[in-house]
């Protein structure tokens, strides 16, 4: 594609923002849903890390490619668990903040 | 240079997006910016040459878990407004820890002296058949195992989902 001259800080600059906007909403946010797409962030961050380094420092070798694809497909597999597990507590709660689910808090 | 300028454009909506996603109240807003944030994601995969990981990534994350999320939060009749942080020293202290890596991260990349090829030219390393000759040979116990990650996952999603297990 493109034959870039960006250097390699530039996307690890990015991807350290795009984790600390992840770990903000983790911590912030009551709404699970939220966290959720918080925790998607900061793989995506790490994903761009992969990658990042892949090319510039080993460009004939595929082995951050790899990891990446892993990472998604484990997120895929995070998100469904997840999300059935946010239904359930809607059911039993009729909301999905998490300040109510602190049964095992004590 | 055109890369360049596409870099800063990508990066900003990416960054811009993200922000979205934890500014805006309704929960149904902030997963139509994440769409945004990852389809930005996926235009810095193209730029690193990793072609098929970007098709995958629009196919996976916009088309598949956005949708879950989608889904729920149209199921469950989330949007509701008014949900917002918690305590102040909640939010003090997210940035704290949030800060800290930020701030350990950026000033280690400033000072750091990798042997960094400095134009990798290899443009095709990232195509499907590249990849695909590696992922069948050398990377089989992953992905086979990937497979049954997924397995268990929709079996466990199905058994979570079913209305009374008892």
């Amino acid at each position: 594609m493109i034959n870039s001259g960006i250097p390699l800080q530039y996307f690890l600059v990015l991807a350290a923002i795009m984790f600390f906007v992840g770990v903000y909403g983790f911590i912030t946010r009551k709404n699970l849903i939220t966290i959720l797409m918080s925790i998607e962030l900061i793989l995506n961050s790490v994903n761009i890390n992969f990658v990042a380094f892949n090319k510039y420092l080993y460009p004939d070798k595929l082995q951050g490619h790899f990891f990446t694809l892993f990472v998604i497909a484990v997120a895929a597999c995070e998100a469904a668990v997840a999300i059935a597990i946010i239904i359930n507590i809607f059911r039993r709660f009729n909301n999905i903040d998490v300040e109510n689910v602190d049964e095992m808090k004590y | 240079m055109l890369s360049k300028y596409i870099f800063y454009f990508l990066s900003s909506v990416a960054i811009y997006a993200a922000l979205m996603v934890l500014i805006s109240k309704k929960p149904i807003h902030s997963v139509l910016y994440l769409t945004l944030a990852f389809f930005a994601i996926a235009g810095h995969y193209i730029l690193l040459n990793a072609q098929f990981l970007a098709v995958v990534h629009i196919i996976v994350y916009a088309g598949a878990i956005m949708v879950l999320f989608l889904f729920t939060v149209m199921l469950l009749n989330l949007n509701i407004e008014g949900e917002f942080p918690k305590k102040n020293i909640i939010k003090f202290a997210a940035v704290i820890v949030g800060g800290l890596i930020l701030i350990t991260l950026i000033g280690t990349f400033r000072t750091y002296d990798l042997e960094i090829i400095k134009n990798p030219t290899l443009n095709q390393i990232g195509l499907v058949k590249n990849l695909g000759k590696v992922l069948f040979k050398e990377y089989l116990l992953p992905f086979e195992l990937c497979s049954i990650l997924f397995l268990a996952a929709m079996v466990g999603a199905v058994m979570l989902g079913k209305k009374d297990i008892q």
